[in-house]
């Protein structure tokens, strides 16, 4: 196992913008067609116990995507935006939870070559407002950690 | 694998686990009464939540107490750990699929 490479997020409060960053231990060629390849794409994007289908997928400039998480009790949650860059270097997007309509956020993401064969990802968000950066979890938007979230409540509760 | 508060958390007997062990600090066994699952089972737990921060076993004379550490939940309930987790498990199974584009290649 290679040393573990870890995500970073900077969120500075009062800001309507975010960052991720992250390195693969891949070359950039690698990580940019497993965003642009839908049959990789669908592979890693989708929550873990969730079935992720892919509706629609252009990944070129004016291009639309569509993808909805099912979960296993048949629930669906529809995701949609357009794509208006999209190069190794530059790959601009906006994304809008189905759930949350109006509220559209835009997604820059640039892959930097690093020395050894790795890349280097920085996906720069840029919301609507404040509350639309800091809300994002607890829309719903991402299932899978809000119930993480939901199960501290019980162990919370628990020790009242 | 994975080894971190929302790890921790994910399993319904390790959160029953630390619900008990939030009133009061118990032995193993005194843990293991509590439960139908077996003692080895219990043991498991127990070493994932030290893993994770969660729980410190003290050693007391002959005795080994598991006693409950919350302080790491608060990263649970910070939006920006839980969007850097859902990016964490995202790239983690990206990782995953480049290990096979590379071989392929």
């Amino acid at each position: 196992m290679p040393s573990k490479n870890k995500v970073t997020v900077t969120a500075e409060p009062g800001k309507q913008e975010l960052f991720i960053t992250r390195e693969f231990d891949a070359p950039r060629e690698l990580v940019y067609k497993a965003h642009i390849d839908p049959k990789l794409y669908v592979q890693w994007l989708g929550p873990h116990g969730y079935e992720m289908i892919l509706e629609t997928f252009e990944p070129v400039s004016g291009g639309k995507y569509r993808y909805v998480h099912k979960d296993k009790d048949g629930n669906k949650y529809g995701f949609h935006g357009t794509f208006h860059a999209m190069s190794l270097e530059n790959m601009v997007q906006t994304f809008e939870f189905e759930g949350n309509p109006g509220h559209v956020s835009l997604d820059c993401m640039t892959l930097e070559e690093l020395p050894g064969g790795r890349t280097k990802a920085t996906i720069h968000s840029i919301f609507q407002s404040v509350a639309d950066r800091d809300g994002m979890v607890q829309n719903g938007m991402e299932r899978g950690v809000r119930e993480g979230y939901e199960r501290l409540d019980d162990i919370l509760s628990d020790m009242k | 694998m994975r080894r971190d508060v929302f790890h921790a958390i994910a399993d319904p007997n390790r959160r029953a686990i630390l619900s008990l062990l939030a009133s009061q600090r118990l032995t193993l066994n005194g843990v293991a009464e509590n439960f139908r699952i077996s003692r080895p089972a219990v043991s498991k737990h127990i070493k994932i939540l030290k893993e994770c921060g969660l729980v410190v076993v003290i050693p007391q004379g002959r005795e080994r107490y598991c006693e409950a550490r919350f302080d790491r939940l608060g990263e649970v309930a910070d939006w920006v750990e839980q969007y850097r987790q859902i990016w964490e498990q995202r790239f983690t199974r990206l990782d995953d699929l480049l290990e096979v584009m590379k071989k392929e290649k």
